[in-house]
């Protein structure tokens, strides 16, 4: 018996509350299909996950049932869908904090897949092509050379920032990004803060603001903070957007 | 950048730099208007509720801004230059604002199913203020004509009478809708460009919620002060305030 077994017999064993998910379902590869909820019920149980709850209604009730997950422990931002309307980690979520009936959608904005499977990559390779979120530097680097060590300080702050997974939660959580296709969401922008810390990239502040001094980067923002409420890493996206926007400004008045 | 998503503007050919600053100055020059109009607002209530303290006080703040105490003559047009400033101020303010109203009914139901979805107190408060600048566009312009038209008719008597008169029902919402959008709009701004970082947000929405809740009981009360006035004219419309001391 599987883990998940295991803990639905638990369940059963303990008159547990009973959950009903209404779940989005549509293929869009199937001309037949249409865009509805199906509803799904479940004994709750100690401890379950959504992601254990999904694996449950696909083994027992619909193979069909289309829906992401990878290390099932908030690393890899697979399992982000909207849980009653907000966007977080399915893994991450346990059972016993919803209410009795949950309702779960795919993330907007991204292209659909198929019912609660969005594909964020394809958003995110876009978003950081455009914004070249990577250590950019002018000149060829001497592979051979010793690297300078980086200021202990400077690698904290830059951990700090560089744990986003790319769950996409902050784009979907974002009023301005929903509306406006374009916008490179909270993602991006933290991003381009984090590469700003790096010692190692050699692109100026005049520089970061041909990428995000722009409607659609930071000015496009317009602060509704839905990104810095839903991330489930909780990165200190408020402060970071206000910090380039500061500095992207001082740009413009400087520039 | 997909070549799609340039503009006419860009491929025209000329010798501009690629880099446009103007998405950064409408942005700044968009909260440096909404700033300024908060302050004008504060300052407004101070004066206007002098009535508040005696009609006498009232009188010699609107001799202030007929320029008595400078000129030692009054001089309304005075007061329909700050009316003109302060529209100009305005216009340059919505211009820039309606860039973030959604743009065509997709925006409008992509913006309104989220806002729904999300429960999210600061996407609703961001609606509230989208909402509340729409209406500040038609009744705004309405009061400030007014001034702009008859700024030698503000005193004491000829306020009241205007108030208890005709302009009321317009003051008592317009008071509400700018109150709402003036507290929203500082919020905004604080948490944009990160002022007060050391304020919660939650806090922070409490005491600017609490001072727009004084700011309009401030000045609910003003204008009832204004309204029962014009009420003990009902026979004499048209009435001058005759001054304490004698002015020439
Ligand atoms: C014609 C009247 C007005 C319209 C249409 C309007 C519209 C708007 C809108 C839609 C926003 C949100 C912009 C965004 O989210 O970035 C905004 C922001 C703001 N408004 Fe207004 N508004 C008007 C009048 C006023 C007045 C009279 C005041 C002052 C009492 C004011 C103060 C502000 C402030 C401080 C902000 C925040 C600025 C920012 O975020 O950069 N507005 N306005
Ligand atoms: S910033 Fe947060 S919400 Fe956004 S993609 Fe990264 S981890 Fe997810
Ligand atoms: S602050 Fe608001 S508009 Fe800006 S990225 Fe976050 S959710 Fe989007
Ligand atoms: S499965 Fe990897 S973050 Fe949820």
């Amino acid at each position: 018996m599987n883990d998940a077994a295991v803990i639905a017999k638990d369940g059963e064993e303990h008159g547990a509350r009973r959950l009903r998910f209404e779940i989005f379902r549509f293929n869009p590869c199937d001309p037949d299909s249409r865009p509805h909820y199906d509803t799904f019920e479940l004994d709750d149980a100690p401890g379950m996950t959504l992601f254990i709850a999904l694996n449950l209604i696909r083994e027992q009730q619909d193979p069909g049932l289309q829906f992401d997950f990878v290390c099932r422990a908030g690393i890899c931002g697979s399992c982000a869908m909207l849980i009653n309307g907000r966007p977080t980690l399915a893994c991450r979520t346990l059972t016993g904090t919803l209410p009795d009936t949950v309702r779960l959608s795919p993330l907007p904005v991204f292209e659909l897949i198929g019912d609660l499977s969005v594909n964020t990559g394809k958003w995110m390779r876009q978003m950081s092509e455009r914004l070249r979120t990577w250590v950019d530097v002018a000149e060829d680097v001497d592979l051979d050379s010793l690297e300078t060590p980086m200021d202990p300080d400077a690698a904290q702050a830059i951990y700090e920032l560089e744990r986003c997974i790319e769950c996409g939660c902050c784009v979907a959580g974002c009023g301005t990004a929903v509306m406006r296709e374009s916008f490179v969401g909270a993602v991006g922008l933290n991003k381009m803060a984090r590469f700003r810390l790096d010692p190692r990239d050699t692109r100026e502040d005049a520089d970061f603001f041909e990428l995000i001094g722009t409607d659609e980067g930071i000015f496009g923002c317009m602060s509704l903070l839905g990104c810095d409420d839903v991330c489930p890493k909780d990165l200190p996206l408020q402060t970071q957007l206000a910090y380039l926007r500061r500095k992207m400004a001082k740009v413009t008045l400087t520039g | 950048m997909s070549a799609g998503r340039h503009s006419q503007a860009q491929l025209e050919p000329r010798n501009a730099p690629a880099v446009s600053y103007w998405p950064a100055r409408l942005d700044l020059l968009q909260g440096a208007s909404g700033l300024l109009l908060v302050l004008f607002m504060w300052a407004h209530m101070t004066f206007v509720s002098s009535i508040l303290v005696s009609e006498e006080a009232m009188y010699r703040v609107s001799l202030m801004f007929e320029g008595y105490y400078v000129f030692g003559s009054s001089h309304p047009w005075l007061v329909s230059v700050v009316a003109l400033a302060i529209t100009a101020l305005l216009m340059l303010h919505a211009v820039l604002a309606m860039r973030k109203f959604p743009q065509n009914a997709r925006q409008y139901a992509d913006f309104l199913a989220h806002r729904r979805r999300m429960h999210h107190t600061d996407t609703t408060l961001w609606w509230w203020q989208l909402v509340t600048g729409f209406l500040l566009f038609f009744m705004a312009p309405a009061h400030l004509y007014t001034m702009f038209s008859q700024a030698d008719q503000i005193g004491p008597y000829a306020s009241s009478w205007r108030v208890y008169s005709t302009q009321w029902p317009l003051y008592l919402v317009l008071l509400v809708v700018v109150e709402i959008h003036a507290a929203l709009g500082l919020y905004r701004l604080i948490v944009k460009w990160g002022w007060l970082r050391s304020v919660s947000r939650k806090y922070l929405r409490m005491i600017i919620g609490g001072l727009a809740v004084y700011l309009v009981l401030h000045g609910v009360s003003t204008l009832l002060a204004y309204y029962k006035l014009g009420e003990t004219l009902r026979d004499t419309p048209g009435l001058r305030y005759q001054p304490v001391e004698v002015h020439p």
